[in-house]
């Protein structure tokens, strides 16, 4: 049943050729949007301006573990037969280096100027549920809290979001357990699922059904449904890593003195590889930069880590002044009170953290280590 | 919409103002109050935003100097006292010490307030326990002044407050007015010189020497972190429930609107959630030490 032209019904899924995802590309630059997607650099898939077709990983795949990452050849053509890479899609709408705004020295003080240079509307192509929910979790940070942060909701508000479901789990990769993915379920515009020649495409939003009208597309059968929903329960059913969620907050509220953090101290460098890499990580600084003659300054704000000995600095000396205070406000952070502070974990089982971690600290290691101990004591009566 | 569509909350308004723009703010006097410190009494530049201008006990701003960058620091004075705003600063960190060197009709920029205020309506028909430490006098000055204005409505008002050295304790010449006024006022210092006749040890050890009924004092303390630790150990010793207990504290902040996420203390943003808690709250995450 050939729909082929016409605009496709929002909330359906239709069958698409896989090249015709060139076109997709192409239209959503005609449209304005800069296109953001994966790509080879440096070997490793990282997020950058996509054109052309030939220019996502395809045929491509990584292999991880715990401070492990190397590319391969896939033996099919895959366009997104891989994991997660180092790069998040938080350094898009919250980036690394971000010039907020200039100071101008007057006669009277000094007068602010608002940064004129425009904002680029992002085209994300290729996002994961884990990094969607990653997103959906800064948003609550920079977003739904008492203060709004300006500068972030400018590059979110109007991003273009093509998702696809995985089809492929890291080893490192644990989404499962955080409840994040591997099937996209809210947040986008268009989603697809890769098949062997062709993708089911989801499409969420009138904007998303735009970008399809012209194309050859075709309803979706039951058949290509199934195989999409297979693709997905295969993903999660291959998850080899896992992390116990239950009451986790109060597990490590309960042992901020654990031994384990002595243990993870040891082989922690510090080095702040893991906050880089997590899609939702928000800390920063703020720097005051003038210029030579004193009389302009710019107000630039910076990614920071609560690895670094300066994060918690004050007049006097550092509050986390060891790594193991340093390790245990990222970890206790990240899976206990963010969920106080946001409602939800600050993980989203991603797996970058232990990729990327140089000594393969791995955090669903590192919680299980405390649970069992914790277990094992209530178990012996000693609280 | 469709369900995929479907976000957690729409997107705020567009167009909100940057939480991360200083308002230009003159100096209309700075006095020195002991060696290294001083207050400054800022006005913003902009006469009707003075004049809407509303703070708490307890808040602090940014304060911020063009070119080096910004610090939080607590408000010393009092709502409604007069229209300016006082900070007490000590002259310590890279932006304090470039403030040192500013004068009366110098512009700074200032951002705020922000942060929870002590709770004063919880104070009505209490006894109130005041411990402070050195610099941590600042923000309970406001408390002092409030209360001491509205006397009647508080049963005892007490001031435990201790320095280094006799030449560090702050605001010496409004003790007399306070006491004049009602309030039970003690002070201590760690180390006597020869000016000294006044009682010799840390703050928290003054406590030992008041007494108070549990049931019906409320405290307030401020100071550096471990006088706290110790005051609140001995408070709660003295059967003085936790949520009795307020405390301001201190942590590295550099945006004051719960973003770049510096004073985090465990489930707390510091400079949005507190500085001002009470210690029920805070308790458990403020005594593993280093976290």
């Amino acid at each position: 049943m050939p729909m082929s032209g016409g605009v496709p019904p929002i909330g359906q899924a239709v069958v698409l050729n896989k090249t015709d995802l060139g076109a997709i590309i192409e239209q959503l630059w005609q449209a304005g949007y800069t296109v953001i997607g994966p790509t080879i650099a440096q070997g490793a898939i990282v997020f950058d301006e996509v054109h052309r077709l030939d220019q996502l990983p395809i045929g491509w795949t990584d292999e991880q573990e715990g401070g492990t990452y190397r590319l391969k050849r896939r033996d099919d053509k895959a366009y997104f037969g891989y994991a997660v890479g180092p790069h998040s899609w938080k350094k898009y709408l919250f980036p690394p280096r971000l010039s907020l705004f200039s100071l101008q020295k007057t006669q009277d003080g000094f007068h602010v100027q608002q940064n004129q240079e425009p904002v680029p509307r992002y085209a994300f192509l290729g996002i994961r549920s884990c990094d969607l929910h990653a997103i959906e979790i800064q948003d609550r940070t920079f977003l739904y809290g008492p203060h709004v942060d300006s500068h972030y909701q400018a590059r979110r508000e109007g991003v273009f979001i093509i998702a696809v479901n995985c089809s492929k789990a890291a080893p490192t990769c644990f989404c499962t357990s955080m409840q994040t993915g591997p099937k996209v379920e809210r947040g986008f515009d268009l989603a697809l699922t890769e098949l062997s020649e062709s993708f089911v495409v989801e499409v969420a939003t009138p904007r998303g059904a735009d970008l399809l009208t012209g194309l050859p597309y075709r309803e979706a059968t039951g058949e290509d449904l199934g195989a999409a929903a297979r693709v997905v329960r295969d993903t999660a059913s291959s998850m080899k890593r896992h992390m116990d969620t239950y009451d986790l907050p109060e597990l490590l509220y309960n042992n901020l003195e654990h031994p384990r953090w002595d243990d993870v101290a040891k082989r922690c460098l510090s080095c702040t590889n893991c906050t880089m890499v997590c899609p939702t990580c928000f800390c920063h600084c703020i720097e005051e930069v003038p210029d030579l003659d004193g009389q302009r300054a710019e107000r630039i704000r910076l990614w920071d880590s609560c690895f670094n000995p300066a994060h918690s600095y004050m007049a006097g000396g550092m509050i986390r002044s060891d790594i193991r205070a340093r390790y245990r406000q990222w970890l206790t952070h990240k899976l206990a009170s963010w969920i106080d502070q946001y409602g939800v974990s600050g993980c989203v089982g991603c797996g970058r953290c232990i990729t990327w971690c140089p000594v393969a600290i791995d955090i669903t290691e590192e919680v299980a280590a405390i649970r069992s101990d914790a277990d094992k004591r209530t178990k012996e009566g000693s609280p | 919409m469709t369900p995929q569509e479907v976000r957690l909350q729409p997107f705020p308004p567009a167009g909100l103002p940057d939480p991360y723009c200083p308002e230009p703010a003159v100096i209309r006097s700075i006095e020195t109050e002991t060696p290294g410190v001083a207050t400054f009494r800022l006005e913003l530049q902009n006469a009707s935003r003075q004049r809407m201008y509303r703070y708490q006990p307890g808040q602090f701003n940014m304060l911020f100097i063009f070119g080096v960058g910004e610090v939080p620091i607590s408000i010393s004075s009092t709502p409604g006292e007069q229209a300016g705003i006082d900070h007490t600063v000590r002259f310590v960190g890279t932006v304090t010490r470039v403030m040192e060197r500013l004068r009366p009709g110098d512009v700074l920029g200032l951002r705020g307030p922000y942060g929870t205020g002590w709770p004063l309506e919880q104070a009505r028909g209490q006894d109130v326990l005041i411990v402070a430490g050195g610099l941590g006098l600042a923000p309970l000055r406001p408390v002092i002044q409030t209360l001491l204005a509205r006397r009647s409505q508080y049963r005892r008002l007490l001031l435990l407050y201790g320095s280094r050295q006799p030449m560090d304790l702050l605001y010496q010449r409004e003790y007399a007015g306070w006491v004049q006024q009602g309030l039970e006022l003690m002070v201590t210092v760690d180390r006597a010189d020869q000016s000294w006749n006044g009682r010799v040890g840390v703050v928290p050890a003054l406590l030992s020497r008041v007494s108070f009924d549990p049931t019906q004092t409320i405290a307030f303390t401020c100071g550096p972190e471990v006088m706290i630790r110790f005051t609140v150990y001995e408070l709660l010793a003295r059967r003085l429930s936790p949520e009795r207990i307020y405390l301001s504290i201190e942590r590295n902040m550099q945006c004051g609107v719960g973003l770049c996420g510096r004073c985090q203390l465990g489930p707390y943003f510091v400079c949005k959630d507190g500085p001002v808690f009470a210690f029920n709250r805070i308790g458990r995450f403020i005594r593993p030490e280093h976290f």
